[in-house]
């Protein structure tokens, strides 16, 4: 593979952890919580394309990706709502420390009830796309590449849109700023933060579908890996930035896909991991970060 | 129009009000003196909810705020600037208007209230794609006076609005709060700048450890023995 194959396929699953990072971020952004149930929303998202794509058999296979898709978001959007709802929100004016335990507690919910459902062993994803690849001058790119990326790409500038040019997406940013003034304006926190929430998990659906159409296996614990990476670019970027956590994305994506190709694919977490260390190193607000260092 | 009524306030272990009571006549400016950590900005933030009393009850146009929600504390009619400006730093000077303005939903009376806010602070004006953090200090106090207007309330509450600016500012702040109030908006002015605060209110409480240990008519208080000593340096 070339370079620039390498480095497109870098841009292939870092758009995926882009849209995932994009959750951890905004909902740290506006309740200052690392939200671990993260990663298994992807599970969830996965699963439940999963089993609309096996029942909706009569349909084009694309045609029931594309409901899969809508489905996911659906059920994904209910999850990270209600989670907030039930799980975050009477810890709110407690310690920190609290949500974040409560976080991993619902992490570990998630992947227990899909055991119970799906059984811990691995399914097959359905291969939806069965299109060639588009040859683009010299190179040839796979449809899904072509498409995640778009997808992606689009839903990032969707999302800037909405949070700077829809009331509530201003409102999203003013409550991150500083909650008691957004009241005062008579912003409803709760509400803003439900809003994130839907997003953040909407994104995170798409994330899912896109990433196990790239690697078709699907398991309980499958959130964990992508959730993590995801994670990272989103401190990478600086956390609670929303442009950080796209370019953070990005750039683990390449490193990753990079040492993949040219060192060796073992030590492609490890890669990762130690551009996290080095960052935090050297700037620990993250790339694109403005506040200076602030304790999780 | 607003009655505070016995309101005992805490912050977990601290108690910070003791029974305060008092109250703001429709088209009054009434001030709140007192020294640092008197309890002043505990008082405000009671009004607008984002602490509850214990005890007692604020009663704003007849209605009860005990359970009402911040936000919903806003449509009544009460907007609060507070200490420390608070304004969203990292949005435009514009944005922030708009956030002041959120409660309302007539695009064209979001527009008008824009014109107003630049007529008063028309330094504001140019500034207006600026983000707001790059604000001077006094034009951020501008700013989060312009916000509170923009939700057009009938009780102006504003804390301290005078820190931290030189006098040159405070007299133009101060000039447009009387402003304000001549154009219907009455006013609840919290201040350690007590001379300027007797000076510009029809009456006066003074709050001293989270008790009000005087109240009457500004211009009573402001030759006052006790008060002259105590807030007015001579
Ligand atoms: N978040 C808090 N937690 C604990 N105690 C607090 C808190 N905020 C205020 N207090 C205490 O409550 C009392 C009243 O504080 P408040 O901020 O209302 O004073 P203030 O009159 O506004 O003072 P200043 O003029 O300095 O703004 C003080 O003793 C203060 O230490
Ligand atoms: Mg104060």
């Amino acid at each position: 593979m070339t370079f620039v194959n390498q480095i497109i396929n870098g841009l292939h699953v870092g758009s995926i952890y882009a849209l995932i990072a994009l959750g951890y971020t905004m909902v740290y952004g506006i309740v200052k919580l690392i939200n671990f149930a993260h990663g298994d929303i992807i599970m969830v998202g996965s699963y439940t394309a999963m089993v609309i794509m096996t029942e909706l058999t009569g349909l084009p296979l694309w045609v029931g990706l594309l409901i899969a898709m809508l489905a996911a978001m659906l059920v994904c959007t209910t999850f990270g709502v209600v989670i907030e709802r039930v799980a975050y929100k009477p810890l709110r004016n407690t310690q920190r420390i609290a949500a974040l335990i409560t976080a991993i507690g619902v992490s570990l919910l998630l992947q227990n009830i899909a055991q119970l459902i799906f059984s811990p062993n691995s399914l097959p994803f359905p291969v939806a796309i069965r299109v060639p690849p588009v040859a683009i001058g010299e190179m040839t790119i796979s449809f899904i590449t072509l498409l995640t990326i778009t997808v992606s790409v689009l839903l990032m500038l969707g999302l800037q849109a909405f949070v700077h040019k829809t009331k509530i997406g201003k409102a999203m940013r003013a409550v991150s700023e500083d909650r008691d003034a957004a009241q005062l304006m008579g912003i409803n926190v709760s509400t803003t933060i439900s809003v994130t929430f839907a997003i953040g998990s909407a994104l995170a659906a798409m994330g899912a579908v896109l990433y196990s159409t790239a690697y078709p296996i699907i398991i309980p614990t499958m959130g964990a890996m992508p959730g993590l990476k995801a994670f990272i670019a989103a401190v990478l970027g600086g956390i609670g930035v929303l442009p950080g956590a796209m370019l953070g994305g990005f750039l683990m994506g390449v490193a990753e896909s990079l040492t993949n190709g040219y060192i060796s694919s073992q030590w492609g977490d490890a890669v990762v991991f130690g551009i996290l260390i080095v960052v935090l190193l050297v700037k620990p607000s993250g790339i694109l970060g403005r506040r200076t260092s602030e304790k999780v | 129009m607003l009655i505070v009524k016995d309101i005992q306030v805490y912050y977990g272990a601290i108690h910070a009000l003791h029974g305060i009571s008092f109250e703001v006549q429709q088209g009054e400016i009434v001030t709140l003196i007192g020294a640092n950590g008197a309890g002043k900005s505990t008082v405000l933030k009671t009004i607008s909810g984002l602490l509850r009393a214990k005890s007692g009850d604020v009663v704003y146009t007849g209605k009860s705020l005990r359970n009402v929600d911040p936000h919903n504390i806003v449509k009544l009619g009460l907007a609060q600037v507070p200490e420390g400006r608070r304004i969203f730093q990292q949005m435009t000077v514009l944005e922030n208007l708009e956030m002041g303005a959120f409660i309302r939903n007539d695009r064209a009376e979001i527009e008008a209230g824009f014109e107003q806010v630049f007529q008063s602070f028309p330094r504001l004006k140019e500034r207006r794609k600026q983000l707001a953090g790059t604000l001077s200090g006094g034009e951020q106090q501008m700013l989060a006076m312009g916000r509170a207007m923009m939700s057009k309330p009938q009780l102006l509450m504003l804390d301290e609005p005078s820190m931290g600016l030189s006098p040159i500012l405070v007299n133009e702040i101060f000039s447009i709060i009387a402003q304000v109030h001549q154009s219907g908006t009455t006013v609840l002015l919290v201040e350690q700048n007590a001379r300027m605060a007797l000076s510009i209110a029809h009456r006066a409480y003074v709050l001293e450890t989270g008790r009000i240990v005087k109240s009457g008519d500004a211009k009573e208080l402001m030759d006052d023995d006790a008060i002259r000593k105590a807030y007015l340096g001579h």
